[in-house]
């Protein structure tokens, strides 16, 4: 049903459609990495294969071979109701991170998806808008999907976020900070009750007013 | 403690111009699931959204790289633990594609069958949940006692209420009970009555429409641009439904409609999922007048299924299969394969990569909350506080599937 697709593809990429096939009935091409971006906007652009609808992005890690990681791109049409599997392959042995174009300009769908991607399989997608981990935490080692990624591995703990958190959408002087209120939650803090005793407000902040007299 | 200004005099008091920041869970009442949502607030208004989901991520693709093929369904079953049997029948379909076996008639439709009615369940659990999070506790109460009877049915089949891991490479577990069908066809009227009694409480109630209609509207391209599918992509008007695009198992065979919406608010998210359970009902109906009462329900094929316990006892042969099987796992054929059936809340994928071995290589699922979930951040800007409950609750995001 997508043979349409892939003839589209290979008459207007050619040279960089490196492989096509149709494993238990979904079509598939291996495209050059470097074309991604390119062929993933004729997919959707072009009226012969119109993928308006974002499925799937993935990666895939293949220890064994050169080019380490596959990403899995799965898409529809709503109005022809044809899919295609599109796939590359990147990484090498040197490469920690390896990079591919993001797609999310093109389907907004494959923002989350791209960043689940580089959390657990370690891709960096460029281009992409808010790369950031996505199901586990900022601290986390290593990325889990990977092949080498020891399954019962125990990650390290992390310190408690002292600093007030701020996360992408908010830039660093933007809102007001909700860090940890210093008064009621840190009464077993030594630093805290060092401070109340010489009756600081805030140890942190040594512009705070110092704590009003106890009534006697 | 001491008051936090008691040395301030009423009058030094300013009213913040600064927008303030605020976090929504992750456990929060009206969070079902762990969702954590950062927002920027001007007034009551929000200006800025951070969905923050991995509070559940419990690693089920990469335990599933551990075990063998049968060894996945424990893991399957808890992604979406309010339909855990549509999660079964969906691996199922999966690893039958790679193999090339097609199971016997009689578990397709009894897959039919067990899907439709977790499907109901899923349905019942958003809508109820989502009307009790904006007040209406009674309708909730109903619609988990209606949802009660169908797990009643479920545990008389499987032995369990929720996770069942009742599915099998190549066929079910065990056969129908001999009364499965008179139990549904008993229940399944109960269940729509109460449906239609929580109906009555719901939609003339003035507070429930106020806080739905018109709240959280996406439009059509962009519910098909951040890829969602489901019950959430139909009430915005796109009758796309994987069982009549692409049919699987027997749907192919049974009338049903699909219910779309117009504006893809809230109230069409809770409208169509209304819409399908009654559709769900239909379809169960035909598939129980058409499901033969006798017949295989395993395929015949010692190299994926475990064959019967007295051959294992009394003969070398079933032995040895049961030991291979068990030991070694099924062996599918090296390759990739994308299946895709309509789970609870939508297009609920498998993306399976075989290396030959008994053990998959790569298990990929693609869960359409996930999809679904990331649109929150961009329906709630511009919005106020009190609508991040209802659109949040119409999204139906199930925590384990959404963070694997």
């Amino acid at each position: 049903m997508s043979k349409a697709v892939i003839e589209a593809l290979k008459s207007r990429f050619g040279e960089a459609i490196w492989d096509v096939h149709a494993q238990f009935g979904d079509d598939t091409a291996v495209v050059d990495p470097d074309k991604w971006f390119e062929i993933a906007r004729f997919l959707k652009t072009d009226p012969r294969c119109a993928m308006n609808m974002f499925v799937d992005l993935c990666g895939v890690d293949y220890p064994d071979r050169d080019p380490r990681f596959e990403v899995v791109l799965h898409l529809r049409s709503l109005e022809k109701g044809h899919r295609i599997r599109l796939k590359a392959r990147i990484g090498d042995a040197d490469t920690e991170l390896p990079e591919i174009d993001s797609v999310t300009p093109i389907w907004g769908g494959a923002n989350w998806f791209e960043r689940e991607t580089y959390d657990l399989m370690g891709i960096v997608f460029r281009g992409h808008p808010d790369l950031r981990r996505i199901l586990t935490y900022p601290e986390f080692k290593g990325h889990p999907l990977r092949k080498d990624y020891p399954a019962n591995l125990t990650q390290p703990l992390i310190k408690f976020r002292d600093v007030p958190e701020k996360f992408a959408p908010f830039g660093p002087d933007e809102g007001m900070s909700f860090g940890r209120q210093t008064h009621e939650f840190h009464r077993d803090d030594p630093q805290m009750i060092e401070s109340r005793k010489k009756g600081l407000r805030d140890p942190r902040d040594p512009q705070a007013k110092p704590l009003p007299p106890k009534e006697s | 403690m001491e008051p936090l200004d008691q040395d301030l005099e009423e009058g030094e008091l300013e009213m913040p111009a600064d927008p303030m920041m605020l976090n929504m869970g992750p456990s929060h009442p009206a969070m079902h699931g762990t969702v954590r949502i950062v927002v920027e607030l001007s007034g009551e208004t929000i200006t800025k959204a951070d969905v923050q989901i991995g509070y559940l991520h419990r690693g089920f693709e990469k335990m599933c790289e551990r075990g063998n093929w049968n060894q996945c369904y424990p893991c399957v079953d808890r992604l979406n633990y309010v339909s855990p049997m549509l999660n079964n029948v969906g691996f199922s379909l999966a690893v039958e594609k790679m193999l090339g076996v097609t199971v016997p008639e009689r578990t397709q439709y009894y897959r039919v069958a067990l899907g439709e009615l977790a499907r109901i369940c899923d349905h019942l659990t958003c809508n109820g949940a989502m009307a009790m999070e904006l007040g209406a506790f009674t309708p909730f109460l109903w619609y988990v006692r209606a949802r009660e009877m169908i797990w009643d049915i479920f545990e008389e089949e499987t032995g369990a209420r929720v996770t069942h891991s009742f599915g099998r490479v190549g066929g079910m577990a065990k056969p129908p009970t001999a009364y499965f069908k008179d139990v549904v066809r008993a229940t399944i009227p109960r269940v729509l009555a109460v449906l239609t009694e929580s109906e009555g409480l719901l939609l003339k109630n003035r507070i429930f429409l106020d806080r739905l209609e018109n709240v959280g509207k996406v439009s059509k391209e962009v519910a098909l641009d951040l890829g969602w599918t489901g019950p959430t992509l139909r009430s915005t008007g796109v009758p796309y439904d994987v069982r009549r695009a692409h049919p699987y198992l027997v749907y192919d065979r049974f009338e049903f409609d699909i219910p779309v919406g117009t504006t893809g608010d809230n109230f069409d998210r809770f409208m169509c999922r209304q819409e399908e359970i009654r559709q769900s009902a239909r379809i169960l109906e035909q598939c129980l007048d058409q499901m033969p009462d006798d017949g295989p329900i395993n395929i015949d094929d010692p190299r994926v299924v475990l064959p019967p316990k007295e051959e294992v006892y009394s003969t070398i042969e079933g032995t040895i299969q049961h030991f291979k099987i068990v030991m070694e796992g099924i062996k599918v054929p090296a390759g990739e394969v994308y299946s895709y059936t309509e789970g609870g809340n939508g297009e609920l994928g498998f993306y399976l990569v075989s290396d030959g071995s008994g053990t998959p290589h790569r298990v990929r699922i693609r869960p359409p909350c996930f999809a679904i979930t990331q649109a929150l951040e961009r329906m709630i800007v511009g919005a106020m506080i009190p609508d991040i409950v209802p659109t949040f609750g119409s999204l139906n995001m199930i925590g384990g599937e959404c963070d694997h």
